[in-house]
């Protein structure tokens, strides 16, 4: 803990703020298997399934500023292949 | 679908779609249960700062753990389908971003504010700030959840019921033109009702259910009567309340999305004094011939109340599904055009906006007086403008089957949830549900399962009915979903089959074991 820290009153309103959050994980139980399970899925979900897997379409097939000429052009274009 | 077209690949469109399902439906295994139990953690702790009683303290304590386990377990599920949006649904994303980004936004920054705030008081605040303060921290960790679900409504409403947009071909999206109009759409307000009181029984029969184990097992009796008394007021309470509220959103789908109604009914030619189908054989595996039948076999009805449910009285007029092809008058004389008639307008509303972007973008300088023309038209038909992708009218009629019998599911639990919470609370107030015999809590027990395959039947009933529409009357499926290859979309489909049921699995062993385990009591 910083000096300041320690110099801080109790009754300060950040510092009680900050003891709610830091006393609270560091006596977490069944929380600290809670938020293994949610590191390890947000993990997957942004570092793996948003990386490799969800890219924006648009970003990729659109060139930028464009996106809504290539909106419309599919658009149109379904219709007339229907 | 196997009759739609495109230089889309079909199964795109099939695997994109069951994508966005199977991504849905688990989404709503944990939202519910948050909502559900918000409410019931709520009114223990309510108690508990009512009495000082540690008893109560105890039992919030322990039913906050469960909503804690289930709330980890649901903290971003949700963000999948966003990158289903952008990814598998380009057209569409692009369409109502304007719409949407609004609502979302919104939900994103409350969610986070208000849930990273005061779950923590919640769970870390018990002896840092005053009853007063934690209590209200309690309800308003519920609060933001039910805030959060509000702002998703209202955007899964907007596209059942688009209102307070205008359509700008020059950005190729549907604009805002009213805030007020798309955040408190009837539509949204009857669907968030419906929704998050169906969610509150959820809470209630899991409330209830895991007591009843309790009981069965001869431990936690205090806990179990005091949380069995609070579930079955809630589930009784909820149950009613999503009876009444789910006739609002009957009223509101039978005013804008006849089609879902009629297919709900199996209602091939509709009239007025309409009866309310309780059963009929409905082949469960194939689109019926509403052409030429003129109802469903085997039917058993109760007289007018299709009328009373879709308006509100018994000679109302209901149309069917052939009528709503084939064009019908409603009572007040307003005409309501035929398939066929909407097809030919919504083919002039596209042609006009590929010739209004041509005249305005094209080579030559636009003529502003063709641009105008154009425009106009383009406005002029821009109400049917998703029936341009029609090639075959019955592409408008969705799955009947689905929707027929997940309405019957979705009512008939409701029924049976009434009457369940109903023989409870008999028992806790004229007998003794300690003592009650076993086959009550084995059914509270199978009321788990139920209650989710009803909620679940009501998210068919409300996205299978809206088919082909992924935008009402505005865009189907097919024009909606991005040009990407299926083996693609497969292939994220079943990992997030194992994702998700990876998690699902943890959560109910996380759960089990800390149901095994009980409340912890302050004392000891």
């Amino acid at each position: 803990m910083s000096a300041k820290h320690k110099t801080m009153k109790k009754t300060n309103f950040w510092y009680r703020v900050f003891d709610l959050y830091y006393d609270g994980f560091r006596n977490m139980r069944l929380g600290k298997t809670l938020w293994t399970v949610i590191l390890i899925k947000l993990l997957i979900i942004f570092g793996v399934l948003k990386m490799f897997f969800f890219p924006n379409f648009l970003k990729e097939h659109a060139e930028q500023g464009q996106e809504s000429e290539f909106v419309a052009t599919e658009l149109v274009e379904r219709a007339e292949s229907h | 679908m196997s009759n739609i077209l495109l230089t889309i690949d079909t199964s795109t469109i099939e695997w994109s779609r069951a994508q966005f399902a199977l991504t849905a439906i688990y989404h709503w295994l944990f939202v519910p249960l948050t909502l559900g139990l918000a409410v019931i953690m709520g009114i223990m702790e309510t108690c508990y700062y009512r009495t000082k009683d540690t008893f109560w303290k105890d039992a919030a304590k322990f039913w906050q753990k469960l909503f804690g386990i289930n709330f980890a377990m649901g903290v971003a599920t949700g963000i999948i389908l966003e990158f289903e949006f952008g990814t598998n649904w380009s057209n569409y994303s692009w369409l109502v971003g304007d719409i949407f980004g609004a609502p979302l936004a919104i939900e994103g920054i409350v969610a986070f504010f208000m849930e990273s705030t005061f779950v923590a008081v919640m769970f870390f605040g018990w002896k840092k700030v005053s009853a007063g303060f934690h209590l209200a921290s309690t309800w308003l960790t519920g609060l933001g959840a039910t805030i959060s679900a509000w702002w998703i409504l209202v955007a899964n409403a907007w596209m059942q019921y688009p209102v307070g947009c205008e359509f700008n071909p020059d950005t190729m999206r549907n604009e805002m033109v009213s805030f007020a109009e798309v955040a408190l759409s009837p539509f949204a307000i009857d669907k968030f009702c419906h929704t998050v009181i169906s969610a509150w029984i959820i809470g209630a029969v899991f409330t209830v259910a895991v007591s009843c184990w309790y009981l069965l097992k001869g431990r936690e009796k205090k806990l179990a009567l005091e949380s069995i008394k609070i579930g079955a007021i809630v589930g009784l309470v909820a149950s009613v309340g999503a009876a009444l509220t789910g006739h609002h959103s009957a009223f509101r789908v039978a005013e804008v999305q006849p089609m879902k109604l009629a297919a709900m009914e199996a209602l091939y030619n509709g009239g007025t004094d309409q009866s309310l189908t309780a059963i009929a054989l409905v082949n469960p595996f194939a689109q019926p011939d509403y052409e030429n039948e003129a109802e469903a076999p085997l039917k058993i009805a109760v007289p007018y109340a299709l009328s009373i449910l879709a308006t509100n009285d018994p000679h109302g007029y209901v149309p069917g599904i052939n009528d709503i092809l084939n064009g019908y008058t409603k009572p007040d004389g307003t005409v309501e055009l035929s398939a066929d008639e909407k097809i030919e307008r919504g083919k002039k509303a596209i042609e006009a906006l590929a010739a209004y972007r041509q005249a305005k973008y094209g080579s030559s300088d636009g003529d502003a007086s063709v641009v105008a023309y154009h425009l106009e038209v383009l406005k002029e038909n821009m109400p049917y403008f998703g029936y341009g992708y029609i090639r075959d009218k019955s592409e408008l009629v969705p799955f009947v089957p689905v929707n027929f019998y997940a309405f019957r599911i979705m009512v008939g639990v409701g029924c049976l949830l009434i009457l369940f919470f109903m023989v409870v609370l008999f028992f806790v107030y004229k007998k003794d549900i300690t003592a009650a015999p076993k086959w009550l809590y084995w059914s509270a027990l199978a009321m788990i399962p139920l209650a989710y395959i009803a909620s679940e039947s009501g998210w068919l009933v409300a996205e299978f009915g809206r088919q082909p529409w992924t935008i009402q009357d505005m865009l189907p499926t097919w024009a909606s979903v991005s040009n990407l290859h299926s083996s693609s979309v497969m292939l994220t489909f079943f990992i997030f089959l194992i994702l998700f049921t990876t998690m699902l699995a943890v959560e109910i062993n996380i759960l089990v074991k800390q149901i095994k385990k009980g409340p912890e009591h302050e004392n000891n």
